[in-house]
């Protein structure tokens, strides 16, 4: 078949002076699914983003069905029959599928919306393509698989012939995933050729036909996925050797930090989002919660930390009652904490690093007292941090708005490992960075542990959650329902069962995770 | 990042250059003879001593209050109540002048202090309805600058007003009260001296004490603040009140050294070019010095020009509308840090992959 997608030497440079894209080329034949692998920060999602309209190359040229075109907007290519399905849904929760569906071209009837023809539309759709959905149901209340499949169709009723999928798999269990490969397979029978970006290559090498590896923004060619093994992908894209295992000794638990006892927490409009939660956690070891995002893991966080009050029930840290302390009150008391979005909690962008490094400390000996800050003492910590963490930076003054993600990660890490805490929260600990910064911040979250910090690992990264936990439970819609007192032999799958709430552990196992 | 620096003087540079040729441009439509009138408006405050001075002591209060307006603004607090806390610190040390005991030196130190404190009270206002019930400071602050004016002028006219004046001016301050002259011949006041002083104090309070790291802190990142343990809300509470109790300060000074009276019947407008005077230094305090000087300059040069031609000095208002504009337009002249961007980033790139 033809080509459907030809990207010639696209050259992409952000205003902040980031080189996402170095002269990428790229091409998609018509009805393949075709993998973009690389890790975070190669750049996948900028060529995305340029092929969809969101960005304008610096330079290049793209044809589309062997035509030179140039895409000014979204809006151009979907004109060109591009569709587009975000990390990130792009749907209005209290709307109705077939209202989310046909946002801007809706079907008239007079002056109003036709909305029998609406969910006609969608339902016909939905068929034509083998992707059920509930038209009249409100989005809200519809699983993520289900979301994401509204997305899929809401570009192809758009007329999509080429369909960006943006690691589509991030938010799904193992078992969504299945579906959604299923479907996509399908869809390539109608004709749609399919860009699937990821960095899971177990998913890439099921999934597609042909890959293409990019690193540092470059391309680092274009494959076969039969005729390329998953080493030789990974390789390719990391350029060197993956350490994927890593080594974990056994915990040696000490006494209980943290006690956490039927925690609740009604959200401002009127939804549970957290029910009787208990756990409770010592020093050494880490425990971690695994469950899809959204099943109240981010309160739980927050609610934690301090930041978010109105909780009841009770935390116990170091057999202090701290339900209802501010992130002032709880800091002050040895917790340190990555947050779950680095850009919007973790740092101030346009602040140096060393302003950054020292947020939570620059009050106490010796970087300050009472009155006067020691930018000199801050400078020379920070300078030996970025050595230790290994931040790719000019130096101390260099504003963090200028790191890649991966180094801004470990700016955040940098901070809430050395200031020795007792307990640790990580939230997404490695989301959205490169495979050498994600090993390098797991290898020193065990390192922590070994010397002695509790740390709960709060993560949607089921490998993320096998890897490094001594203990694991399970959230599912606010509510612990799994609980795992030893971290040996379970799968991904296992785990997947109790996410989508299908499995359940009786509630006096349940109550274990209080004990151990 | 030094590299872009230079652009964020170009910028500057262009934005004057074009509202000066705007102003040009006015003085050619409405003026017959628009090249005299523009040599008074540009060399009118350097042509002599006498107006050199004047320059001077019109740069004092803008230096004031433009650090004022640097502090809330780093803190990303839009409190535009400068003026208001300036007249009250006037107001204030109108009061402290005429009933605080007369004692040399001493009496000026309190006459400032009490300024001070009433300025940054002031400012408190808002910044406690803010931090109490979020309400917005930028129309709060605004509003209060109307009571402040009101206010104030109660106090003056029904207080403490000098009766034998043949105009509505306050009592005379004590000499005890008067800033020291630095020129026998020339009006120059000492508060130029305090203005310096405190572009320093200001400095370091922004750049080298706890509060001040809090307060840019919170001016970058308001979440990254409180994930960090900053307690914001009193952040919000004293970058206000520290900021009001300079612009409070201004109106002492400028008392002091220039009237040794009070004698505004309209407010002075120093709050609001303190507003322009911190745009243009990008809220760095070190910054304010020379942009308070251009502030100044264009208003003396204006004055000057209306004094020696009969044109109104309000044509100054339009320069820095333009000025203002053009400033805070961030993709005003973007291309040409742009287009620097992209070459420094290939070139290091070029440099990396050989």
């Amino acid at each position: 078949m033809a080509l459907a997608v030809e990207m010639q030497n696209i050259v992409k440079v952000y205003p902040n002076g980031v080189v996402a894209n170095k002269g990428v080329d790229f091409r998609v034949e018509g009805g393949e699914i075709h993998a973009l692998v690389g890790e975070n920060g190669a750049g996948k999602t900028t060529l995305m983003k340029i092929l969809f309209g969101m960005e304008q190359p610096t330079a290049g040229r793209i044809r589309i069905f062997e035509k030179d075109v140039r895409i000014h907007s979204p809006h151009d290519a979907i004109a060109l029959g591009i569709g587009m399905v975000h990390q990130h849904f792009m749907l209005v929760p209290s709307l109705t599928v077939a209202e989310n569906v046909i946002l801007g071209i809706e079907p008239r009837r007079g002056l109003g919306i036709d909305r029998e023809a609406a969910v006609r539309m969608v339902e016909e759709t939905s068929k034509k393509f083998g992707l059920p959905v509930p038209a009249n149901e409100k989005v809200m209340d519809l699983p993520v698989g289900i979301k994401q499949r509204v997305e899929i169709i809401k570009a192809l009723i758009r007329g999509a012939k080429i369909l960006i999928l943006d690691e589509p798999t991030a938010v799904l269990t193992p078992q969504e995933t299945e579906e959604l490969f299923e479907a996509l397979k399908n869809l390539t029978k109608k004709g749609v050729t399919i860009i699937f970006i990821s960095h899971k290559l177990k998913e890439v090498k099921a999934i597609s036909q042909r890959l293409t590896i990019l690193r540092d923004g470059k391309s680092m060619g274009t494959f076969v996925t039969d005729e390329i093994s998953e080493e030789e992908i990974s390789k390719r894209m990391v350029g060197r050797e993956v350490e994927l295992v890593i080594e974990r000794s056994q915990a040696k638990p000490g006494k209980v930090v943290l006690q956490v006892e039927n925690l609740g927490y009604v959200r401002d409009d009127g939804v549970r989002v957290l029910n009787d939660v208990s756990f409770s956690l010592r020093s050494g070891e880490i425990l971690g919660v695994a469950g899809v995002e959204g099943n109240g893991q981010r309160e739980l966080v927050e609610i934690l930390t301090g930041l978010r009050d109105g909780a009841t029930g009770s935390v116990k840290l170091n057999g202090e009652e701290i339900l209802g302390l501010d992130a002032y009150g709880i800091r002050r008391r040895s917790v340190s904490h990555i947050p779950e979005d680095r850009v919007e909690f973790g740092v101030a962008l346009k602040a140096s690093i060393w302003e950054n490094l020292v947020s939570d400390r620059y009050w106490r000996q010796p970087f300050g007292n009472a009155v006067r800050i020691f930018p000199k003492t801050m400078r020379n910590f920070t300078k030996r941090a970025i050595e230790e963490f290994g931040i790719k930076a000019d130096g101390p003054d260099t504003p963090v708005m200028m790191l890649s993600g991966g180094n801004m990660q470990k700016v955040v890490v940098a901070r809430e490992f050395s200031s020795q805490a007792k307990l640790l929260i990580a939230d997404q600990p490695t989301r959205g960075i490169d495979v050498g910064s994600t090993e390098f911040v797991r290898k020193k979250l065990i390192e922590a542990r070994d010397e002695g910090l509790a740390i709960l690992l709060v993560s949607a990264d089921l490998q993320e959650i096998l890897q490094l936990s001594d203990r694991i439970v399970v959230m599912y819609k606010g509510e612990i329902v799994g609980y795992f007192p030893q971290n040996v032999g379970l799968t991904e799958e296992e785990l997947g069962y109790y996410m989508l709430g299908v499995k359940r552990h009786e509630p006096s196992r349940l109550k274990e995770s209080m004990l151990s | 990042m030094k590299r872009f620096a230079a652009y964020e003087w170009i910028r500057t540079a262009v934005t004057i250059a074009i509202a000066l040729a705007l102003g040009y441009l006015v003085l050619v439509f409405t003026v017959d003879d628009p090249n005299e009138a523009f040599k008074w408006f540009l060399w009118g405050p350097i042509s002599r001593v006498r107006r050199m001075v004047e320059l001077i002591n019109y740069t004092v209060p803008l230096i004031f209050t433009g650090l004022a307006v640097s502090i809330v603004f780093q803190a990303e607090i839009f409190n535009i109540g400068a003026e208001g806390q300036l007249f009250m610190g006037a107001v204030g040390a109108t009061f402290a002048a005429l009933y605080f005991p007369q004692i040399p030196v001493l009496h000026v130190v309190l006459v400032a202090a009490f300024a001070m404190l009433v300025g940054g009270a002031w400012a408190g206002i808002p910044a406690y309805m803010k931090a109490k019930w979020n309400a917005s400071e930028l129309v709060s602050s605004l509003m209060m600058n109307y009571v402040a004016f009101f206010l104030g002028l109660y106090f003056v006219n029904y207080h403490m007003r000098d009766l034998k004046a043949g105009y509505l001016v306050s009592y005379k301050f004590p000499e005890t009260a008067w800033l020291p002259r630095l020129l026998r011949r020339y009006n120059l006041h000492a508060g130029i001296l305090i203005a310096v002083a405190f572009v320093f104090v200001v400095w370091f309070f922004l750049y080298r004490t706890r509060y001040g790291y809090e307060i840019r802190m919170m001016g970058f990142n308001k979440n990254f603040a409180r994930f960090s343990g900053i307690k914001v809300r009193n952040v919000v509470l004293y970058a206000q009140i520290v900021s009001g109790m300079v612009a409070g300060l201004a109106g002492a000074v400028e008392l002091m050294g220039l009237y040794k009276r009070f004698v505004w019947q309209v407010s002075p407008g120093y709050g609001f070019d303190g507003i322009i005077v911190s745009l243009l230094a990008r809220n760095n305090p070190l910054l304010v010095l020379p942009a308070a000087f251009l502030v100044g300059y264009l208003r003396t040069g204006a004055y000057i020009m209306s004094r020696m031609t009969g044109i109104a000095p309000e044509i100054v208002t339009t320069l820095q509308a333009v000025i203002i504009l053009l400033i805070t337009a961030e993709a005003f002249l973007e291309f040409l840090k742009r287009r620097k961007i992209i070459k420094e980033a290939m070139k290091t790139e070029g440099g990396e992959n050989p």
